[in-house]
């Protein structure tokens, strides 16, 4: 179970707040493509094995796993679909190839949420029936119960979550792939209508479209395909009880992240993630989220995320970067794709290919994303030029 | 049926025990609809059926003649931005009678049983066809490998859909 799992290749498509242009699987299509060419242009038929991240809901077709195999050349091959982010299923790939099972992996996931009348329903129909959904409240109260808690036990303010959304839309524009760059201030985002207080309609990352595959290879294989193999360093995931009500450490802090983090960072060997690892992309479907995730990822202490923030700490000449790319709040938010996308970034930073946005001398960086309300699921990943 | 289920011991439910509230339950649906993107290649399937033609793409590298129509080849995994009519008649490849509706309740008396039908269209790859349904034909009469034709709705009744083929017909 020691074999190294490398990343080999990297494709992505749609990328918009509406594809009208692109059935799913002819967006799934072109990232595979892109994927498969970004490996030195194997084709899949050289590909052992295949995993999809999917929600059936989501897609609005039951047993969506079925309908996999054709837009990634997958058809007569071993595949199966991960319910859960997609860092889940990058989860699901490494281990086919760490026992041995399988020597080069693709995984898949793509969101479609243009294509839903009333996503805030299906958000609403992932909550309790007995004990939420007879209040019929705008399932991003979720979200509002949440940021109060954090803000209050952390001592987090209003304004330094604000911060996220300026930091993390305004490195938007350098990411030519992000959908929501702007510049705005800090009162924007304070002074917007509040969807749910304390939440405003500018904590949260609008919806995006888009496709992405990553292609895994065992250590043999990935000098084969790529000069430049991203290591899979460590990997974690772990899901706290589904209740609103009685979450382990209740509703302030991100038990989901420490735990996924921790193990993560044990399989990489990181004592000290502050000092090891040189930036993350970490979920921030809502401002506070990538503060909160930040202090459960024991990147800092809690109640230092905000302060670090305004510091300078996580801009992308910081001590630290925190979402050059723009996050979700800058990019959009991808949903079961979301993990692919923060890897996609981290991916892109290390082999050097990040463009206007491009951090220097780095070599560890970590990728981390949360399954968005109602869930409490994170998985996290580290990555490395070393193998 | 029921009399003859033996009650071992315990309290049955009745219907009106959940009528009446005895029984706690919540109920609740799903409030969303979807509106699938139908992308290229679909979208001209469905707009040529309009038209009362059906449409395949070719693949540059294995030959065959897909249908439905696909921008890419899943086997060969390339682009096919070929397109080509095919015959609106075929052989049945496969068939069914069902005499059941879609909730497992049995059709009536004097109901005739509908019978979906994977057609093999000619001119399209063997063994790539349109899954239909037959019409003007008696269930008893139906044979694999029988000969069949594309009964159209008329032009005006047309939406773009696969229902703008009624049945398939004998010929």
């Amino acid at each position: 179970m020691d074999k190294k799992v490398a990343i080999v290749g990297i494709g992505y498509s749609g990328f918009g707040s509406t594809t009208p242009d692109l059935s799913y699987r002819e967006m799934i299509f072109e990232a595979a493509t892109k994927c498969y060419q970004d490996a030195g242009g194997i084709h899949p038929q050289s590909i052992d094995s295949f995993v999809a991240s999917s929600e059936d809901f989501m897609e609005g077709i039951s047993i969506a796993d079925e309908y996999v195999p054709d837009q990634l050349g997958a058809v007569l091959k071993p595949v199966h679909s991960i319910t859960g982010d997609s860092l889940q299923g990058l989860a699901s790939a490494m281990m086919q190839i760490k026992t041995g099972q399988q020597s080069i992996v693709a995984a898949s996931a793509f969101s479609k949420v243009s294509n839903l009348s009333n996503h805030d329903g299906l958000v609403t129909y992932a909550t309790d029936p007995f004990y939420i959904r007879p209040f019929n409240e705008n399932p991003y109260f979720i979200a509002g119960l949440e940021m109060n808690r954090y803000l209050h036990e952390t001592g987090t303010t209003r304004e330094q979550c604000a911060k996220v959304v300026t930091k993390n839309r305004s490195n938007a524009l350098n990411n030519p792939s992000a959908l929501y760059g702007a510049r705005i201030e800090l009162e924007d985002v304070t002074e917007a209508p509040v969807l749910s207080y304390p939440l405003g309609i500018y904590d949260m990352s609008g919806h995006l479209d888009g496709s992405i595959v990553v292609l895994l290879a065992s250590e043999e294989r990935a000098r084969e395909l790529t000069d430049k193999p991203i290591w899979i360093k460590g990997i974690g995931w772990a899901t706290d009880t589904p209740n609103l009500d009685s979450r382990i450490d209740g509703m302030g802090s991100a038990v989901y992240a420490r735990l996924a983090a921790q193990k993560a960072y044990r399989m990489a060997g990181i004592n000290n993630p502050f000092n090891e690892i040189d930036f993350a992309e970490i979920d921030d479907t809502f401002s506070y989220k990538e503060l909160q995730h930040l202090e459960a990822l024991n990147l800092c202490g809690p109640g230092e995320a905000g302060k670090l923030l305004e510091l300078g700490c996580f801009a992308p000449d910081g001590d630290f970067p925190v979402n050059v790319s723009g996050g979700s709040l800058g990019g959009g938010y991808l949903h079961e794709a979301n993990g692919l996308q923060r890897l996609m970034e981290t991916v892109l930073q290390l082999r050097g290919e990040a463009g206007k946005r491009q951090l220097h001398d780095v070599e560890t960086g970590l990728a981390f994303a949360w399954r968005g309300i109602p869930t409490a699921t994170g998985a996290a990943v580290i990555l490395s030029t070393r193998p | 049926m029921e009399d003859k289920i033996k009650v071992a011991g315990g309290t049955g439910l009745s219907a009106q025990d959940i009528s009446s509230g005895k029984i706690f339950l919540t109920e609740d649906s799903l409030d969303c609809t979807y509106a699938w993107d139908t992308g290229v290649a679909v979208n001209r399937y469905l707009e040529e059926l309009k038209k009362g033609k059906i449409i395949a793409t070719r693949c540059r590298k294995c030959k065959r003649i897909m249908l439905p129509p696909r921008l890419f080849c899943e086997l060969c995994f390339i682009p096919c931005p070929d397109w080509q009519y095919v015959q609106d008649s075929g052989i049945v490849n496969t068939y069914s009678i069902c005499y059941v509706h879609w909730d497992a309740s049995r059709i009536g008396k004097d109901e005739k049983p509908h019978l979906p039908a994977v057609i093999e269209i000619d001119g399209a790859a063997p063994g790539m066809g349109i899954m239909h349904i037959l019409g003007e034909v008696e269930p008893q009469e139906i044979k694999i490998g029988m000969r069949v034709k594309a009964v159209w709705k008329p032009e005006a009744e047309r939406s773009g859909s696969i229902t703008d083929i009624k049945y398939f017909k004998p010929c």
